[in-house]
Parts: structure tokens; sequence; C-alpha cells
């Protein structure tokens, strides 16, 4: 069929890099290019080493979040618990009893209690067949109830010095949570991308019929999506608890929503199947980038909501036509 | 219902060219069609006949040509357009709302409505009026279409199409979801409608539909057309064929090999599902093909999905080499060598979004990965090899699964299964919407599969074909197998009458339960 022979031309890799959602991460590079250029032109404190690593580590926090739930929603599901996950996490590695045994003994508990929330997620939506909107709703409910149960709606202070110390240790002049961000970013990248794991991701998300039918253990697999989204709660929680130096039932308050904002910003398809994590991240960056600005210029927080609220319909909306000019087959 | 014939033809497209990304699907298409013909659009798997009618109805705009419609040129920008002007389009991929009634999806698009409040009750009355036409006073109006099987979905399709008084209907494989006897009363209903003076535009694969319900014939190949007009009953079969491939096609079932060995693969003992099926009990040795005949609804989809582990079964056991199997279990069925062609490959088999090769190596991802790590085109080669084979075009295997036509989509299913190497195969209508080319393919290569020592189970509304290409036949009806012989021992005729019969002679039915 000499027809067929005739194929698209070959992309970059740079551009594949950034692509499969029609160069739409390009697009986000383009929003955050200018924003650059409104921060500098209205502000003379931008572009300086100190405000942009303090974006970065605003970020780095929602950041780990959305690592997570870029996971979550690539396989169908959405996370509502995640933030305060992260608060329940953080208010249970920072009780006296668990902070008198250390910060391994610490960071252990903050990791458990994710995963833990995350394998109950996960059982309620697969076996136990609620929804996972409701589910994780119902977890995030829960959580909040025992966060502020255990600590007594009081903020627990870090006296751990090696957890204290993580916000204000820099290598090479960045903050140590810029690099914990990063790397949670680049294996994020690295299992949704090159493993068989990622791949039964984008299958399950796409049409989990199909993928049942090929033999996928799809339960199983729901399950770890969630447990990932945990497991990134609990890193945050650490995190989080390090830069406040408090661990507390108010950490995380809506920080669901920001994460979820981010990942649609970042063209993933809020149906599953399709996505990219770096698209994801850019949207954390574009998000947080908007505060600062705001911030910088001492503008009212209720415009940022809204300007934050016109970007995600911007973003659906280049979504929907996206989808619709590809075609339905 | 209709006005008086137009003089000169009704529909007049000429010189269509629709260029997808890296495809032309329509490279100078022409077709005419006059009031109160059945005009059939032939062509192998993806020779563009979807393609040509989605222009039609407004679906797609075309890149270059022209349609006359009734004497005037027009160009429809969008299916409304195409609409307004009396044209109906039941699309071979089925485009109804599964969350509404049967009857909301009937009319939807055009509810009959007073003061801007539909009138439920009018549009109730009006598809059950249309469904009683079709043959199927049973369908309720009011039950949510997703709950209905294909076959009955297919008709709501149909009664939809009805539903707008057109003046050309186009049926892009209407009989593929169909029973031998629904397709009759399809026909039926497309003579009367030409009757009326309306004009059908019938696309379909098998050629003796053709001859029985076509006045002219239009060929495609490859996006271009390459014969016009042919009368359908006279032009020989044996032409039809070369002209849509090009050679000449041996339309005939390969010869079967003496059974490879007396091992019995696949054992399955009383499997039963409440609601569904009683009582099944069957084997398949290692080389032999065992075909399941039945209608829509006996059953016999709902077997094979069980004995896969795809639905858990309410008793029974099924055993592959001996060996029982977890119930309930994909997984576990498909680590002991089994896979399932389903029925429905869109919804049930394809990820339409992700490219071929990703689609071909699904389940056998694993042999192509080191410790969990799998590169982005790890398993291309490999998938490649074997798409290839089965001749899947177009042939790039990186283009998403969605731009496949039907047969070609097919084909990637079984594609993925060869991959992974299965002893044990169940096919559920494989053939369906495949062209002749690539159907002598499929029973060419289930011949050679069962040669090399696989078992396969055949699922197929086509007698035939389960005559043809089986050596064993099971006859499903209600839930049951009622007969079994060797398929060198029935012929069409017998089968049918199996298949229908009401009741059994001498068997004692519903006994138990
Ligand atoms: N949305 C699309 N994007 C890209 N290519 C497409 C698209 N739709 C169809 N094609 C390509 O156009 C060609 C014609 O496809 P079409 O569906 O019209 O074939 P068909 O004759 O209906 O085949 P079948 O008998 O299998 O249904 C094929 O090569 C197909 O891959
Ligand atoms: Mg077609």
């Amino acid at each position: 069929m000499e027809r067929a022979a005739r194929e698209e031309p070959a992309r970059s890799r740079l551009a594949r890099l950034f692509d499969t959602g029609g160069g739409r991460n390009l697009g986000l590079v383009a929003v955050l290019v200018l924003l650059g250029v409104v921060g500098v032109v209205t502000t003379d404190t931008f572009l300086t080493t100190a405000n942009l690593l303090t974006v970065l580590t605003q970020a780095s926090i929602i950041g780990v979040l959305t690592v997570g739930m870029t996971f979550v929603i690539i396989g169908g599901g959405i996370d509502l618990s995640v933030g305060k996950v992260m608060a329940l996490a953080s208010v249970w590695c920072t009780t006296v009893a668990t902070q008198s045994f250390g910060w391994v003994v610490m960071i252990f508990c903050a990791l458990a209690v994710g995963v833990g929330a995350g394998l109950v997620n996960g059982l309620l939506i697969t076996y136990g067949r609620i929804v996972p909107f409701i589910a994780t709703l119902a977890m995030l409910i829960s959580a909040q109830g025992l966060a502020e149960q255990i600590s007594g709606r009081r903020s627990q202070i870090v006296t751990d010095p090696v957890i204290a110390g993580i916000a204000n240790t820099r290598l090479a002049g960045i903050p140590l949570l810029v690099y914990i961000f990063a790397a949670v970013v680049v294996v994020g990248w690295v299992v949704l991308n090159r493993t068989t794991f990622g791949r039964r991701t984008f299958a399950i998300g796409g049409n989990p019929e199909a993928a049942r039918l090929a033999g996928l253990d799809v339960r199983r697999h729901t399950i770890l999506l969630y447990v990932v989204s945990g497991l990134c709660a609990g890193i945050a929680a650490i995190m989080i608890a390090s830069l406040t130096t408090t661990g507390s039932s108010t950490h995380g308050t809506l920080y669901e929503l920001d994460a979820i904002a981010a990942v649609i910003i970042g063209g993933t398809l809020l149906t599953g199947g399709r996505g990219t994590l770096i698209g994801s991240i850019l949207g954390v960056l574009v998000f947080t980038t908007i505060t600062n600005l705001f911030i910088l210029n001492n503008l009212a927080t209720e415009v940022q909501n809204i300007a934050k609220g016109a970007l995600i319909v911007i973003a659906v909306l280049i979504q929907t036509r996206a989808q619709r000019s590809s075609g339905t087959g | 219902m209709t006005t008086a014939p137009t003089p000169g033809p009704l529909l007049a497209m000429r010189g269509i060219v629709k260029q997808f990304p890296g495809v032309r699907a329509l490279d100078g298409v022409d077709l005419d069609v006059t009031a109160g013909e059945v005009h059939c659009l032939l062509g192998q798997n993806g020779a563009g006949k979807s393609t040509l009618i989605k222009v039609l109805a407004g679906a797609h705009t075309p890149d270059a040509g022209e349609i006359v419609w009734a004497g005037r040129p027009v160009t429809f920008g969008s299916p409304q357009a195409a609409d307004a002007a009396g044209i109906a389009t039941i699309y071979q991929e089925l485009d109804l709302v599964p969350g509404l009634t049967v009857a909301e999806n009937v009319v939807l698009g055009h509810e009959p409505s007073r003061l801007g409040f539909s009138r439920l009750r009018a549009a109730d009355d009006k598809a059950r009026r249309l469904l009683r036409r079709l043959g199927h006073p049973e369908i309720p109006p009011r039950r949510e279409l997703g709950r209905l099987s294909a076959a009955g979905q297919q008709i709501v399709s149909m009664a939809r199409a009805l539903a707008k008084d057109a003046r050309l209907i186009v049926m892009d494989e209407p009989s593929a979801v169909l029973d031998p006897e629904e397709v009759q009363n399809l026909f039926r209903v497309i003579r009367e409608l030409t009757a009326d003076g309306v004009a059908v535009v019938y696309i379909s694969h098998r050629l003796e539909e053709i001859r029985e319900i076509g006045d002219r014939v239009t060929v495609l190949k490859d996006g271009r057309t390459v014969a016009r007009n042919l009368p359908a009953r006279t032009t020989p079969t044996a032409d039809v064929i070369r002209l849509m491939t090009g050679r000449t096609v041996e339309y005939a079932f390969p010869p079967r090999a003496a059974p490879v060995s007396d091992e019995v693969v696949l054992q399955v003992e009383g499997l039963s599902r409440t609601g569904e099926f009683r009582d099944v009990s069957f084997t398949v040795r290692a080389g032999e093909v065992v075909g399941l005949a039945g209608l829509v609804g006996s059953g016999r989809s709902e077997i094979v999905e069980t004995v896969y582990g795809a639905r858990r079964p309410s008793a029974g056991t099924v055993r592959v080499r001996g060996k029982r199997l977890r119930p309930g279990s994909v997984p576990a069925a498909v680590r002991a060598g089994m896979g399932l062609a389903p029925e429905e490959r869109k919804s049930q088999a394809l990820l339409l979004g992700e490219p071929v090769f990703r689609n071909v190596s699904l389940p056998a991802m694993d042999r192509f990965a080191t410790a969990g790590f799998l590169g982005p085109d790890a398993d291309l080669a490999a998938a490649a090899e074997i798409t290839g084979r089965l001749d899947v075009r177009p042939s790039d295997p990186r283009r998403p699964a969605r731009t496949l036509s039907g047969g070609n989509q097919q084909k990637v299913v079984l594609a993925r299964w060869l991959l992974q190497g299965c002893t044990v195969l169940l096919l559920d209508e494989p053939t369906r919407g495949v062209d002749v080319g690539a159907r002598s393919e499929i029973y060419a290569l289930v011949r050679r599969l069962a040669a090399q020592g696989a078992a396969i189970v055949l699922v197929s509304s086509e007698v035939p074909e389960v005559l043809g290409l089986a050596d064993r036949v099971l006859v499903v009806r209600e839930g049951r197998v009622v007969h079994e012989a060797p398929s060198g021992e029935l012929d069409e005729g017998r089968v049918l009458d199996l298949v229908m019969e009401a009741v059994p002679a001498g068997a004692a039915e519903r006994s138990g339960s």
C-alpha cells in the first residue's frame, strides 16, 4: 500500500519529549515565559535568584502531590484525599511519641500513613466498588478528623533537628526541598514512560475493559495507583513539616484541587488514558508563578483565584478542541 | 413521505478527496445513487467506504470534489445540514447514547416537543411503531439503551434512521451484528423503503447479501472508484472480488489437517451462570477447532467469556491441560495460555488512542521488559513483524488504533494473541466486518494455528463459517448446548433448524433451575 508509506515528518527528540498532547506542553512553556515577562515588567524583584528559588520551593510540595495525582488520573481515577492525607501524615510523624524515636522513624511513619491511606482508597474503589470520587472524598474527611483528634487541633512543633533542618539545607545554593521535588518528578517520569507499570496505567485508564480482557490485573494495578498517590502525600508531609516546622491538621487544605487543576492544565485527560507528567509539572509551575506575581504586586488573593479559574477553563477548552479536531473514529 | 422521484440521479458525488494526516483515505471517488434503488458500496477494509459516507453525512469535510444532491450542488458543513437535506446514516460504529432510553435515542436531535418541553409519550409511540416495523416489538422504548445487546442497539440505530423520513438512508455494515433472521427483517424494511422511492446505500462485506438486496454496485479500492454502477445480480462474484482486491481470492475454506493429537487441552465441565447459560460441558483437543453456533443472545458470547474468566461462573470448572483454572480470573486464564478476541473489538479489546503496536503487545509486554523497565519502542519490532504478517493496513505500527478501518482493527486483536503465543484461542465473531480477502486470510490463519497444536473455540453467527472452519460444532440455544456433532455430519439447514427450534424433540428442557 504505497499510500501508507507517506508518513508524518519525523519529529525532533525534544518535541517528542514534551509531546503526546500535540505540542501542548510547548504552549505551557510559552505561558510560563509570558508570565516571566509580566513579572520582569511589573516588578524589579521577580527575576532575582531569591525570588525564583521561593517560587520553586513553593511549587515543590504541591508538585510532589501532583506527581501522584497524575498517575491516578491517567489511570482513570481521581484522588481528592491527598491534601488531608498529607496533613494526617504530618501530624502522625510529629507527635511527641514519634519524635522521641528520631527522624528515621518519623519519615517512615509519614510514608506509612500515606501508603496506608492510599491502600484503603484503592481497596474501597476496587473491592468495595465505590466510585473514586466518593471513596477519596470520604478519606479526605476522615483523614481530617483523625488528624484533628491526634493533634487536639494544635500545631505540633517539630523538635527533631534533622527534619527541621531539611527546609533550611541548600546544596549549591538550591534548597533541598527542590531536589526532593526534582527526584520525585524524575522517578515518576521514568516509571510512567519507561516501565510496564506506566504502560499499564495508560492502558487501564484508556479502556479498563480492554485492559482486563487482555489479562491485566486491573484491580491490583488500580490499588497500586492510589498507593503511589498516598506515598507522594507521605513525602509531601515530611516536606511541609520541615518547611513550617509543625505538623498540623490544617496543612494541605484544598491542595488536592490545586493538584488536580495542575494536572488538567498540563493536558491530562480527566477521563484517563492520556497525559504527560511534564505537562502536570508545568501546570504547577504556572500556578505558583501566578501566585508569586500577585504577591509581588500586592494584589488580592481573590483576583488571583479568578485568574486561576479562568486558566483552568481555557486549558479545558483547548483540550476539547484538540480532541475534536483529532477526529472520532 | 417522499417527494416525486427527481429526474436524474438523486445523489452524485464527483472526485471526492479526503486526506487524513499520513493517509489519503479518498482519492477521487465517484458515486451515483438514484431514488428507489439499493446501491451497494463494496471495497476491502480501509478502502474508504466509511470515510465516503461520513463525507456524505457531513461528518467529514472533503478536501476536494463535488456533491450534487437532488440536482443542486451542496456542501454539508455539519451532520445537521445533511440531516435537514434528508440524508440519514447508520454508522458502522454505533453512535447512540448508552445512558438515554431507547425512545430518546430514536428521536434524538428532533424530539417531538411542545413549548420546549419534550413529549415523552409521543417519543415512546414513535419508537414503538418503528421498532414494530423492524420486527422488534419486544424492545421496550423506556429501556436504557446501554442495557441492550449489540444487535438490539443496531436495531435502535435503524429505527433512528427511519424516524427521520429521509430520502436517502446510508447503512454502513448494518448486518454485521445481526442474525440471519434479522437480516431478512432488515431486507424487508429496505424493500418497503425503496418501493416508496427512498434510496439506500448499503455497505457489507457479505457478497451474498449484495446479490439478494442490491440493484447496483460501486467498488472502491485504495480510495478510488474502480467500477461504477455494475448490476448487482448479474456481475460474477469472481469479478467483484478481483475488482476489490486486485487479485483472485480463493473464496473457500482451507482444508482441515488431521488432528494433531488426542491431548485434551481445554476441558469445560458443567459450566453455568445464573440467568445466562446452564450446564455447558465440552472439550477441545490440540489442533481442533470447535464451533459454537447459535442466535445472537443465545449465550455463546457469555459462555466463551466465562471460560476465559471474564465472568464468574455460578458452577462448573475450566481446565487447561488438566490444570484447573481459578474461576473468574482473566490473568489466570492468560497465564495458562488462553486468549480471547472479544465480540466488541472497540469497547472490549482496543486502546483506541494508543499506537497499534502497543495494542498488540499489551498482554505480552513483560517479555520485552527488563526488571519492569520497558523502552518506548522495545516491543515495536516484534509487534510490527506480526501485524506485517497479517497484512494490517496502513502498515505503520505507530498509528493510533482509532485510525484503522474496522477489519484492520480486528486483525490487530488477532495479532495480539499471535504475539502472546496462545495455546487456547477463543474467537468471538472473528470475521465480523472483515473483507473477503482478509477473511480468507483469517480462515487460513485459524487452520494454521490449529495445525500447530492450538485449541480453538470459534463463535460465529455465520453458519457456513462455523461449518467450514470447525471440526466439531456445538449448537447453543437459550443458554444450553442442544446438539453436538462433527461438522461433516451437519449442513446449513440442519444447523439453522437446531438453532431456532422452540423445543427440541425429547430433550428434558427446563428441569431443575
Ligand atoms: N480519523 C482518521 N484519521 C486517520 N486516518 C483515518 C481516519 N479514519 C479513517 N482513516 C483511514 O482511512 C482509510 C479508509 O478508512 P475507512 O474506515 O473509510 O475504510 P472502510 O472502507 O470503511 O473499511 P472497513 O471495511 O474496514 O470498515 C483507512 O486507511 C483508515 O486507516
Ligand atoms: Mg467501514
